[in-house]
């Protein structure tokens, strides 16, 4: 079992149905606990991967794996399995936090997948210990500040114990303190993680390795370092350190 | 029992006043039978159907305003729920009450990008701007609820919302609840065996 790779990634492409191609054949395996970033300019086709990821967007060709399960958007028992085992946490935290309040908000995904009762209560309390969100759990979201609902969103996602938290711009619109408050809290977790993002140092703070999508493919896997490094390379794909950045 | 002040409800239910306007107007215009209250001469149909609106619609604000004041918008949603209104509509409300904060917001800070740029809606020809960003506004709104979608199906949605929860009601709360429509039914029902 544990040598069974979190998300595996073969061949995948994608077109919408306007006839835009956004991905072109993307492989990609990553293991079990791994952190990786999924760098790449707007437009890149990043988001479209990750709803490939827990079967919003169906496979129309290559596959799709997690922890070894193949994503069929068609078979709606599997695909039920799936949303539990991969946790996406949105850019936007009003966009994912919709119940009346943090509690329920974060009951939401382990209701769905069959817990009621203390049980419920348990996981609820847990996730929102992790994210040190606990005192709020009576709040309504639009009471929180814009970096606690970010981490409330988080929780809602870690209730659902996934086997792989997402990440999309983790680190958008958050103030410096909100931003390193839920660095120390992804990097307390013991979950593999992907995050989609444009903040290459949060990047290299937070992930070993990194991949670099552009044009629909994968054009570079590598660690985080060396990617960060090769300033060519991040030129061509629109990609570029903040002014007076290194990683020497 | 609901420990209102007096004044807040009074102000608070100010409200009905223009829909009641014409109601009080009734009485002095129509047909039929005229007869003179203290002195006025009025209609007697007209001052019947006005006195009628108005003790209803008072009835009826006065209730709401009570409601709205002695109970929270999610605890309304909840009893809602127990009185057996169609899940659809509950869960309809209860985003509402979510997302009508973000969709005020996203309308003031439309309002201050605005201004900002030196506009000031001041008469009819500034209908086609406000018309403009009032379209602008529900489009962001239903890409918004696209996007919430996403995330509710991401987490597993399947059609149904976790119910809300909500605590057992006491035999005493719905003595209560129930005294005021008992007084009223039994006062009906004696004004029909009594023959008015």
């Amino acid at each position: 079992m544990s040598n069974v790779p979190s998300l595996q990634i073969t061949e995948l492409a994608f077109a919408y149905p306007d006839g835009n191609q956004a991905l072109y054949g993307v492989n990609l395996t990553i293991q079990k606990g791994e952190r990786v970033a999924l760098l790449g300019p707007n437009g890149a086709g990043k988001t479209t991967l990750v709803m490939h990821m827990n079967g919003i967007h169906p496979t129309m060709q290559g596959e799709v794996r997690i922890s070894g399960e193949l994503v069929d958007s068609k078979n709606k028992e599997s695909l039920k399995a799936i949303r539990s085992k991969v946790g996406i946490v949105f850019q936007d935290p009003d966009d994912q936090l919709f119940m009346p309040t943090v509690g329920e908000d974060v009951a939401f995904g382990p209701y769905n997948m069959g817990l009621r009762g203390e049980g419920l209560d348990k996981v609820v309390q847990e996730a929102l210990t992790q994210v040190g969100m606990m005192d709020f759990i009576d709040r309504p979201p639009h009471h929180l500040s814009f970096g606690q609902r970010r981490r409330v969103a988080v929780a809602t996602v870690l209730a659902m114990k996934p086997e792989i938290l997402v990440l999309d711009e983790p680190s958008s619109n958050l103030d410096p303190a909100s931003r390193r408050e839920l660095a120390d809290i992804l990097r307390s977790l013991d979950i593999t993680i992907v995050m989609v993002t444009h903040d290459l140092p949060y990047a290299f703070e937070l992930c070993e390795r990194s991949v670099i999508l552009s044009g629909g493919i994968i054009v570079a896997d590598d660690k985080t370092g060396q990617i960060l490094n090769d300033e060519k390379l991040l030129k061509s794909h629109r990609l570029e350190l903040p002014v007076g950045f290194s990683f020497k | 029992m609901s420990k209102i002040p007096i004044l807040l409800l009074f102000k608070r239910a100010l409200i009905e006043i223009p829909f009641v306007f014409f109601a009080i107007l009734m009485p002095f215009f129509g047909e039929g039978e005229k007869f003179s209250f203290f002195g006025v001469m009025v209609y007697r149909d007209g001052l019947l159907a006005g006195t009628s609106i108005v003790v209803k619609g008072t009835l009826g604000v006065l209730a709401a305003v009570i409601l709205s004041t002695t109970t929270t918008a999610r605890e309304i949603l909840r009893g809602l729920e127990k009185l057996k209104l169609p899940m659809i509509m509950v869960q309809i409300a209860s985003f509402m009450l979510r997302y009508i904060n973000v969709i005020s917001d996203e309308m003031e800070r439309m309002k201050v990008a605005r201004e900002s740029r030196g506009f000031i809606a001041t008469g009819i020809k500034h209908w086609k701007v406000l018309a403009t960003a009032a379209a602008a506004l529900f489009i962001r709104s239903y890409e918004r609820g696209e996007r919430v979608h996403l995330a509710m199906l991401s987490r597993g949605f399947d059609g149904a919302l976790p119910s809300l929860d909500s605590h057992a009601v006491t035999s005493r709360e719905w003595i209560t609840a129930l005294s005021i429509p008992g007084l009223a039914l039994v006062a009906s029902i004696t004004a029909l065996l009594i023959g008015w």
